[in-house]
């Protein structure tokens, strides 16, 4: 298997609130080249789970294996697409984009590198402006780019479009789409948005909370571009939602609960 | 154009007050002289080259003084920002040492290292370096958490994160540093100068007082407020401002 998960637990260690355990046992394994979401209410512990992956968190228990490898610390063979572009901003586009390529191989070949996926994500002529120049999604589509760059074996999407406009967002998951069919990466994809998985994904895993645990895991096999109005994605959209209605109300619920206090 | 206006206009109300105060005689022309005479002393004061030498002596104890500021400041900041525990030991006594007035290390100087050009240079270097570590310190601290993971995931730690990511990161606040150091080693500058037995601005403004020329000590404390707001607004409230907005921290 490409990518597994075995028996991963994370639990947070507070000094004051003491331990609070995300989620224990979960299971997951992900083939090469697919395109595989992570979906659930926030505190169900996707993001935290992704991290782990990245190697940006520790694994409390179990494993996490790419290739075979044990996942000890982060590295350039999984790239990382955050929420916030989280560009650098004294650097030019082209520079973020070359910041990783810094050190592996020539100054030419990295150039070249940078180009190409600047290209990939259209954002050639704006090479040499600096990100704050830029609106949210150009900096994203940026941030795809230097992590593509890295050539990763996996590509993992913390929420990355959830900031921006309705508009934005669906220009950027064509291009997404074109871009994995390009480049043929692994992709996992974290995000709360029923309908953003079920566009994208080969395969939706859905996530339940308190505890944090894997509830459902959809193989998605209609052709793409899938259209909203399809009947075959609507009827996906209403299982899921039913699904995650009840995971939802129970996170209400304890909110509304503990508010009452 | 206009803002010239406005700032010419309100100096001459400036001035014309002062001619009153002179001219109702208010106080005795040796203590209070006109801005006539302070004009002529300044006049007299450059053209027998008796400012141009203090000024020289001045920014020469400046230079040396402000440049180990700068580097003791931002060791000492660079350390308390990344180290916890130094922080924690070390980091209130920094508020309170930056809080001491610097005219204070003055007596101090003088019984340590005699009426010497070093001792006033100490005392430049006190008066920068904990308002200079204190802002590295901010500076350290402010660095997004989120370009570091950022950098890891590409495979940056450890010392080139540093040099990568940290300090760059951290030049606006550093140049803010700067310009605070600067500020701050102007006037303890000024205070051991006042002390010293020269050669240097504060000392000339001493040693007019001595002789009872007003006038000299009044020209003396123009340049040393005009250089301050020189230097200020074209070299370090400059720097800093483009360093901001290549930073995209400003709205150009």
């Amino acid at each position: 298997m490409f990518l597994k998960m075995e028996e991963v637990g994370k639990t947070f260690n507070d000094k004051e609130e003491g331990s609070f355990e995300v989620f224990s046992e979960i299971d997951l394994n992900i083939e090469e080249n697919q395109f595989v979401s992570l979906l659930g209410p926030s505190g169900c512990g996707k993001s935290t789970l992704l991290s782990m992956v990245a190697g940006l968190e520790d694994v409390t228990s179990g494993s996490i294996r790419l290739e075979g490898e044990e996942i000890k610390k982060a590295g350039p063979d999984r790239g990382m697409v955050f929420q916030q572009p989280s560009l650098f901003p004294w650097l030019n586009v082209k520079e973020n984009v070359l910041f990783p390529l810094k050190g592996h191989g020539s100054k030419k070949e990295a150039e070249e590198r940078a180009d190409r996926f600047l290209q990939m994500v259209h954002l050639s002529r704006f090479k040499e402006n600096y990100t704050h120049e830029l609106s949210g999604g150009m900096q994203q589509r940026v941030a795809i780019a230097r992590a593509l760059a890295m050539d990763p074996k996996v590509l993992l999407m913390d929420e990355p479009f959830g900031a921006l406009d309705e508009q934005t967002r669906h220009i950027l998951h064509e291009e997404l789409m074109k871009i994995w069919q390009e480049t043929q990466k692994t992709i996992l994809f974290v995000t709360h948005s029923i309908q953003e998985a079920i566009k994208l994904s080969d395969r939706v895993v859905v996530m339940g909370t308190r505890p944090g645990r894997i509830i459902a895991d959809f193989s998605i096999d209609l052709p793409r571009p899938r259209k909203r109005d399809d009947e075959r994605v609507i009827e996906l959209e209403r299982k899921v939602m039913d699904l995650l209605e009840g995971e939802i109300n129970k996170v209400l619920r304890e909110e509304l609960h503990e508010a009452s206090y | 154009m206009k803002l010239a206006i406005k700032r010419i206009g309100f100096l001459v109300v400036v001035l014309g007050l002062w001619q009153l105060v002179y001219s109702i005689g208010v106080f005795e022309d040796i203590v209070f002289p006109s801005p006539i005479k302070v004009a002529g002393a300044l006049y007299e004061g450059f053209a027998d080259g008796d400012f141009i030498k203090a000024l020289g002596a001045s920014f020469r104890h400046l230079f040396m003084g402000l440049s180990l500021a700068i580097l003791f400041g931002t060791v000492i900041g660079v350390l308390l920002g990344k180290s916890k525990q130094a922080d924690e030991t070390a980091g209130m006594y920094l508020i309170a040492l930056q809080s001491i007035p610097s005219i204070v290390w003055v007596p101090l100087a003088i019984m340590l290292f005699g009426f010497s050009e070093f001792a006033v240079v100490f005392v430049v270097v006190l008066g920068g370096t904990f308002v200079m570590a204190l802002n590295v310190r901010t500076a350290i601290y402010s660095v997004p958490p989120q370009l570091v993971r950022a950098a890891r995931t590409m495979g940056t730690n450890g010392i080139p994160l540093f040099f990568r990511v940290e300090v760059p990161s951290s030049i606006p606040y550093f140049m803010t540093g700067l310009r605070l150091a600067w500020a701050f080693s102007w006037r303890a500058l000024m205070a051991g100068e006042l002390l010293s037995n020269g050669p240097g601005l504060g000392y000339s403004l001493r040693y007019a007082q001595d002789y009872a020329r007003m006038d000299q000590v009044i020209a003396i404390i123009i340049i040393i407020g005009v250089i301050g707001a020189v230097v200020d607004q074209v070299v370090f409230s400059k720097l800093e401002r483009n360093v901001r907005k290549r930073w995209g921290l400003l709205k150009s």
